[in-house]
């Protein structure tokens, strides 16, 4: 089962083991049992995966079946051990209510994800590219705005959500304002780093060119600072998602996610609430995944994007 | 020390503008009191005037400081009531230690049980196979979002106060660690690795010797991350869940009744707090790499 720590003549050790711990937990409680069946059966499983095999195959496979154990265990532990559905539905019960309320569920993705976070990343991320492009044609500034911009990064933005919810109403607008707060300090002290990234030899070469400011920005500077431009945008895609759902909590219209969850919680309709957090995780994956796509393809020359 | 002066012109500048912001946002409400009592203001009166009232759209820097002061400096932080000593709410300590009680004791919680899953993944394949990319799927989900509901359902269990809080805050300093610390136990390069096996080093001596110090740096960082996390997610927690207590708290009620100046308060305290924590976290990551031999 473990590569590193067992020796080859004790293999039989860690199935013997596993067994005998599967008995006694069924002899104290047979559901316990079979749990504990279930989970370490997977777990030999995998083991004997990452053991045996090697390649890309294996390091799709280990990861959705240990997913997939999560998820029956989850299923199966609420299943026999009679938890209320308000405290833990079944990962069934989620799902089944999540076709149901498709257009209910898609209403508020559009609300918060496509009107709220999506409006403020790019207001927010636009405003600090351009502020860090004024920032970087002065040392001075530079000097100043980098430790101050790490520290507002690293302070609890999300609490100004209540005051830009008085101040914009409870539209998007508010929503889109916070996932600005929220975004701009990252983005900034990210871009302000990565204009900063091309060495001296190649400002020094573009300079024996006789290249214009903007041309060096733009053939060397920016491509240069992209993989940190693009590691704020990352950063940023789960900020902003957080920024748009908490901002509803104080506040919107009756449609988006931070309001669905605020209402079946207290309505303790937690399947709804599961179904709202799991297109919640869908988006955050999404939008990361889709940033990690266009840096992919931005910034192929990038030694973190060679394959291997 | 040579970025004393461009920082100190950064914060002059945003102080600027703030004071600025607050003549601007505050000016309808003035002007629109004079006309209904049938004044006729002067601009230097009516400047005079958005900077003290009472509950402005938005407070002043110096507003702020002063409600900071009264609620610190100007209450005691316990009281006593029907003959008990007990916390005195006027004052933002008692709420500021009422978050960062479960802050930090999630932190310690969260890490701990990193740096052991960390060990697990860099010693065994099919955790390393298993467990990382779903931890490094998590980050991009906005977890933060949903603390509330944990609280709400842990509150079903019969769950209350201070366990709930750190449990949000033990899951948000949880992955980071994870993350940095599988990390930093594979940074030892292959030569050091190839010379512990020379002296026939067992997995926990290669552990013990040299793939946790080396992780250090590692760790810290990520401890930085974390801890930050953690107490962005006490004070997400305390939002929804109607809390009495706490920064959070502190944020809604002042909300519900339109006290800018309390809400700026809290903010201004958490984000007094997360300096602390962040400040004590670099002092002991400074003194530990000297220790260890790695300061500059």
């Amino acid at each position: 089962m473990s590569v590193g720590l067992a020796p080859v003549r004790q293999r039989w050790i860690w199935p013997a083991l596993g067994a005998s711990v599967v008995v006694i937990a069924a002899i104290y409680d047979v559901r316990l049992g079979i749990i504990m069946g279930v989970w370490l059966g997977a777990w030999a499983v995998n083991g004997w995966l990452a053991g045996a095999a090697r390649g890309t195959g294996v390091r799709v496979m280990v990861p959705l079946i240990f997913g997939a154990t999560l998820l029956a265990l989850w299923e199966i532990t609420v299943g026999l051990y009679d938890v209320s559905p308000i405290i833990l539905p079944a990962p069934s019960l989620i799902v089944a209510q999540f076709a149901v309320s498709t257009d209910v569920l898609w209403a508020d993705f559009q609300q918060t994800i496509l009107k709220g976070a999506l409006a403020g990343y790019v207001i927010g991320c636009g405003a600090a590219v351009l502020v860090a492009l004024a920032v970087d044609r002065s040392m001075f500034l530079q000097r100043g705005v980098l430790p101050v911009g790490n520290f507002i990064a690293a302070l609890p933005i999300v609490g100004t959500a209540p005051i830009l919810v008085m101040w914009f109403g409870f539209g998007w607008q508010s929503k889109a304002a916070v996932v600005v707060a929220m975004v701009f300090f990252p983005m900034l002290v990210n871009t302000v780093q990565g204009l900063k990234a091309s060495g001296a030899m190649q400002r020094d070469l573009m300079h024996t060119y006789a290249a214009s400011y903007w041309q060096s920005l733009f053939k060397l500077r920016l491509p240069n600072a992209l993989p940190f431009i693009f590691n704020g945008l990352k950063i940023c895609t789960t900020l902003a998602l957080i920024g748009a759902i908490v901002a509803e909590f104080f506040g919107s219209p009756t449609v988006g996610m931070g309001f669905r969850i605020k209402i079946e919680v207290g309505r303790l309709a937690m399947d709804m609430v599961w179904a709202s957090i799991f297109v919640a995780a869908l988006a955050g994956t999404g939008f990361y995944g889709l940033v990690a796509l266009i840096e992919r393809w931005l910034t192929f020359w990038h030694p973190s994007q060679r394959r291997r | 020390m040579r970025s004393v002066i461009p920082v100190l012109t950064v914060v002059a500048v945003i102080v600027a503008i703030w004071f600025a912001g607050s003549i601007g946002m505050n000016r309808a409400w003035t002007v629109d009191q004079a006309e209904r009592r049938g004044l006729e203001l002067s601009a230097a009166d009516i400047i005079a005037d958005t900077l003290r009232q009472e509950r402005p759209v938005l407070p002043t820097p110096a507003q702020v400081m002063a409600e900071l002061w009264a609620t610190t400096a100007g209450e005691p932080v316990f009281r006593e009531r029907r003959g008990q000593m007990q916390g005195n709410p006027r004052s933002l300590f008692f709420h500021a230690w009422q978050t960062l009680a479960p802050t930090m004791l999630g932190f310690v919680m969260g890490t701990l049980a990193g740096i052991l899953l960390a060990v697990g993944i860099v010693h065994n394949r099919a955790m390393d196979l298993g467990v990382m990319p779903w931890a490094i799927a998590s980050q991009t989900i906005p977890i933060l979002a949903v603390a509330p509901i944990v609280i709400v359902v842990l509150n079903a269990v019969g769950l209350e106060g201070l366990v709930p809080k750190s449990l949000i805050s033990a899951y948000l300093s949880f992955f980071p660690v994870v993350v940095g610390m599988v990390k930093g136990l594979r940074s030892p390069n292959a030569m050091d690795l190839d010379l512990l096996r020379t002296y026939s080093a067992s997995n926990a001596q290669t552990l013990w010797k040299l793939r946790l110090p080396a992780s250090v740096p590692y760790l810290f960082t990520s401890l930085k991350v974390g801890i930050a996390a953690a107490l962005v997610g006490t004070i997400v927690a305390e939002l929804p869940t109607g809390a009495r207590f706490g920064l959070g708290a502190r944020l809604l009620t002042g909300s519900y009744y339109g006290q800018t100046i309390q809400i700026w308060s809290a903010l201004f305290m958490a984000a007094i707090c997360a300096a602390c924590l962040v400040a004590l976290l670099s002092a002991a990551e400074r003194a530990t790499t000297r220790r260890m031999g790695l300061g500059r």
